[in-house]
């Protein structure tokens, strides 16, 4: 074939582009992921059953804080990194804030205790359920996230799938937060950040496989 | 690529193309055909690899940016957008292909990189073949609307599909065939 041929081929009845197709897709995949994350965590292990005090509210909205916050850092990468071109290198450094921040909150609150009391604030009393329910319910966004991205042109498959990894980790540990009854710092902290970082690690193996174009 | 002179006039086609501007968007695809020509002859060179495998690199890189062109940022330079595609297909090709820096042959490679910059090549990509690669109402639309050059409406109407399901076929059947030559690619490499 010349590529004269292809050019016309291409250029016959060029249509108007729509824009905005990309954000639309990474935004519904967000939401509907999220929510089906959600009805997984209920329909497995069910919504935390103790009742709700301030102090375990607070909790919650630290764990969901901190998760949200590498959603978030995450998908403004996921919307660099779905366009040639433009690689996000400064933004990807803010995706370890979040990390770092409750590292240090973390080690602060182990600080405070005597050493003895800090094999439960640790261990918690269900880090082995945290360890199978984070990357479960990370699964439907994962998905949804890899077919709004393979509408877009990743140029880093290994990159975009690491962060496709981490957002859909940090959606699935925001849904297991509203199950989780350890309200420690050092729990969420070693926890949730293992979990994400092992969903991350994943996403950048299947990655080049599942979004070459 | 000469980003300076070209960025401007290349920017301008590209805006006016995604506005649906059908002349537009050919002009900036025989502009780009070009400079992607010397890119990855210059980048093959370096492998021993030919015009034919230039030109094959040409072609999937024109159908990328084409099928790809809603990813093109309008507050972003335009240079750098292709130039990403074109190094993605590039490294794509070479891990594909399997090839090293170490295939390289010193003795050859002046010739590679002598050879002209023109358009007489022919890729090794058969249209026909590709084609026959497509589910038959999807080949059917494309064969209307790309190849005679019916309009939208037109092929709507002998298709008996509705315009809307014309446009998701024809652009489902680029990115088809875009598939199609990556796979192609590897084959005869392998």
């Amino acid at each position: 074939m010349k590529t004269d041929q292809l050019i016309d081929m291409l250029s016959t009845n060029v249509e108007p582009v729509k824009h905005g197709q990309l954000g639309k897709a990474l935004a519904w995949a967000l939401v509907i992921g999220g929510a089906a994350s959600f009805c997984v965590m209920l329909a497995t292990v069910g919504l935390r059953t103790e009742p709700a005090g301030v102090s375990h509210l607070g909790f919650l909205a630290l764990r969901v804080l901190f998760m949200l916050s590498l959603v978030g850092v995450g998908t403004a990468l996921l919307i660099k990194l779905i366009r040639p071109g433009q690689d996000g290198r400064k933004l990807f450094t803010f995706i370890f804030f979040p990390f770092l921040a409750a590292g240090f909150a973390g080690i602060v609150a182990l600080a405070l205790q005597p050493s003895a009391a800090w094999h439960p604030m640790i261990l918690g009393t269900q880090w082995v359920t945290c360890l199978y329910c984070i990357p479960l319910f990370a699964i439907a966004p994962f998905a949804l996230l890899i077919w709004a991205l393979r509408k877009g042109a990743p140029t880093n498959l290994q990159r975009t799938g690491a962060i496709a990894g981490l957002v859909a980790g940090a959606l699935g540990a925001t849904a297991y937060a509203f199950h989780c009854s350890d309200d420690s710092l050092p729990f969420i902290a070693i926890w949730y950040g293992a979990m994400v970082l092992l969903c991350a690690w994943i996403g950048a193996r299947l990655g080049p496989r599942l979004l070459r174009w | 690529m000469d980003v300076q002179s070209t960025e401007p006039e290349l920017r301008a086609l590209m805006m006016a193309g995604l506005d649906g501007d059908a002349a537009a968007h050919k002009a900036l695809l025989e502009r780009l055909s070009s400079q992607l020509r010397a890119y990855f002859k210059g980048q093959l060179g370096r492998f021993n690899r030919g015009p034919v495998e230039a030109e094959d690199l040409v072609q999937e890189a024109l159908i990328a940016i084409h099928t790809r062109r809603h990813t093109y940022d309008p507050s972003q330079l335009f240079t750098p957008w292709v130039y990403g595609i074109a190094r993605y297909k590039f490294v794509d090709y070479l891990r594909r292909t399997k090839a090293s820096i170490n295939d390289l042959p010193i003795e050859n490679a002046g010739e590679v990189t002598a050879q002209d910059d023109r358009a007489h090549v022919e890729s090794s990509l058969d249209l026909e073949k590709l084609m026959m690669g497509l589910s038959p109402r999807v080949r059917q639309v494309i064969q209307y609307v790309k190849l005679d050059g019916l309009s939208v409406s037109e092929a709507a109407a002998r298709c008996g599909m509705s315009e809307s399901n014309v446009k998701v076929s024809v652009h489902r059947g680029l990115k088809a065939l875009a598939l199609q030559i990556t796979k192609q690619g590897a084959d005869h490499e392998d």
